[in-house]
């Protein structure tokens, strides 16, 4: 019997052959984390050791929190700041850089084969490149930096099929809605998810970073595309590491496979308070709103400013509404300006933000007010992140966003394209 | 065994409801952790909360966000454990990283009710209530050898004096 993605990857990693359900300890190839870290340190420090074990492993960007909102916030950045330099950690991205997840995958990390841990839900978001990668905790992630070991269960995976084309003004958002708002939120809990062909391969790899980003919001461990040609050439341009993808086997064995038509799926909306209460956007149109949220990890890079600035040329948001945009990186984000795509989304009106996490996990910049509703890209809708407990999230895709925005209200953006 | 009161929630309590993301990158003390514990789900959880009660959850509880102060704000707030019908992969982690104990049971959440009176028997694996024995299933062993540690920092710290020595 052939083996899984993740079978394999786990397998040879630990050194043993392994199917899912076993459980493995492993030495990760890399350990993200972001603000957070000042939070590790303090773990880090509890198990008496001085040096971390290995710190070219360990990757810190700076996204959550900034600049600094607060004398509490701008103490974190300082103490991990301080931490790297005494820890001898070259792979630290200060607040200049962008969303951890985007960050990781523009400086090369993110590679077929690796083996990935993040203290970070969305740490999946690497299987877009066709990475092994699964979200931990705080102390586990000092864990790993002291003893550079982490134990792991084997995942079962689900596969999914995808196939068609998507109709123009739909996105892989609506297509990770839809999939969320049917298997529910958590049908891949410990559960790998491989997007198979085969229309896996017509996804560019920021469609791909949207779904794997959001396989979190199904439950599941990691999410993984099988890197073709299109990472291949997309890696080749940022690295010179080797490339060597790593694919299931045709006869492996996967908890199930699951099957859509792409060209059968319209726009979908994630209604408050779970991100698997989704409805196509037919059944919420009409529905007013106060904040616009375009950007974040989920659908914050170059080809999603597009995507909204083409139904925000020439347009002016609606003066009920106000939208703010987050681009992912700094590096998303020089593209997006030298398009003339900033200038197209400020001219519409939208607030734009430095690249970062920005509103997203309502720690600052654009949070709501009680009674308050927003739209959103992002990829959570939990009763009060963005800010009050009495608001309400609504999570889409940047053309239902942008076109929702000039007419004030939910809206199918189709209409416009 | 500890007596506690059940507090019964439902499927997919996320972290967001049960420590805020607001405060999530604010160093917190443990007792101020624990009074923001189930904030946006509960708000008398907090105050009302007594040593040894057991939270009871339907599908999924902990999904959403990494969040340690998730499980660690229940765990400062007095919880000896918490009962799903499952956990989000991530707070599972986390609890028992803590030294939270998670079980995972199909029947208890629908058989155990508000407010009941509870112990939970870690030796013979069973939930005890006044008029039942409710048994579940143990955890995987290296699972519970980090749980019997007092979670991984103890663990970790064993590891490492047993690595030198």
């Amino acid at each position: 019997m052939g083996k899984t993605f993740s079978e394999k990857i786990l397998s040879a990693k630990s050194g043993k052959d392994v199917r899912a359900g076993d459980i493995v300890t492993v030495s990760p190839d890399y350990i993200l984390s972001h603000d957070n870290s000042a939070a590790i340190i303090k773990k880090f420090r509890m198990f008496g050791v001085k040096r971390v074990s290995c710190p070219d492993k360990i990757v810190i960007v700076l996204d959550h929190v900034t600049p600094a909102s607060s004398e509490k916030y701008a103490q974190n950045h300082k103490e991990i700041r301080e931490f790297v330099t005494v820890q001898g950690i070259s792979h630290f991205f200060d607040i200049n850089n962008g969303i951890c997840h985007q960050v990781f995958c523009e400086q090369g990390f993110a590679l077929p084969g690796k083996l990935i841990v993040g203290s970070d839900s969305h740490t999946t978001s690497y299987g877009s490149l066709g990475a092994f990668s699964a979200g931990i905790g705080r102390t586990e992630a000092a864990s790993v930096w002291a003893t550079d070991e982490i134990w792991l269960r084997v995942p079962e995976t689900i596969k999914i099929e995808l196939s068609g084309r998507l109709q123009p003004g739909v996105s892989a958002k609506d297509v990770i809605l839809k999939i969320i708002g049917d298997n529910g939120a958590d049908r891949a809990n410990y559960k790998a998810v491989e997007f198979a062909d085969p229309a896996a391969q017509k996804f560019s790899v920021s469609s791909r970073f949207v779904l794997c980003n959001m396989a979190a919001e199904m439950g599941a461990k990691n999410g993984y595309f099988p890197a073709d040609k299109t990472v291949v050439e997309y890696l080749n341009r940022i690295t010179n590491e080797k490339i060597e993808p790593v694919f299931s086997d045709e006869d492996a064995s996967f908890e199930s496979v699951l099957s859509y038509d792409l060209s059968l799926i319209e726009p979908q909306v994630a209604c408050p308070h779970t991100v698997d209460n989704v409805k196509p956007v037919s059944e919420v149109e009409g529905l007013a709103f106060d904040q616009g949220l375009i950007g974040t990890c989920t659908n914050g890079r170059l080809e999603d400013l597009k995507e909204a600035a083409s139904l925000l040329r020439g347009k002016k948001i609606a003066p009920s509404v106000r939208v703010i945009v987050v681009p992912a990186s700094r590096q998303e984000y020089l593209k997006a300006l030298r398009e003339g795509v900033m200038e197209t989304l400020i001219e519409a009106g939208c607030v734009v933000l430095n690249p970062g996490c920005g509103p997203c996990l309502g720690a600052h910049q654009g949070v709501l007010a009680p009674g308050e509703r927003a739209l959103s890209t992002a990829n959570r809708n939990f009763k009060g992140r963005m800010g009050s407990r009495d608001s309400e999230i609504y999570l889409a895709s940047p053309a239902t966003v942008a076109a929702s925005a000039v007419e004030g209200k939910l809206c199918d953006p189709r209409k416009y394209i | 065994m500890k007596k506690g009161r059940v507090w019964k929630y439902g499927d997919d309590v996320n972290t967001d409801v049960i420590f805020p993301g607001k405060y999530t990158y604010t160093p917190m003390e443990p007792e101020e952790m624990a009074s923001h514990a189930l904030e946006d789900l509960d708000p008398d959880f907090a105050s009302q909360v007594r040593e040894n009660d057991v939270i009871v959850g339907g599908r999924n509880f902990g999904c959403g966000s990494s969040r340690e102060q998730a499980a660690s704000c229940l765990k400062y707030a007095g919880v000896q454990a918490v009962v799903a019908q499952s956990f989000a992969r991530i707070f599972f982690r986390n609890a028992i990283n803590q030294g939270l104990p998670v079980v995972i049971s199909e029947e208890a959440p629908d058989r155990l009710e508000k407010g009941e009176e509870v112990s939970i028997d870690f030796l013979r694996n069973e939930i005890i209530t006044q008029s039942e024995r409710i048994p579940f299933a143990p955890l995987p062993d290296s699972v519970q050898k980090i749980l019997d540690a007092g979670g991984l920092v103890p663990y970790t710290k064993r590891k490492i004096e047993r690595g030198k020595s």
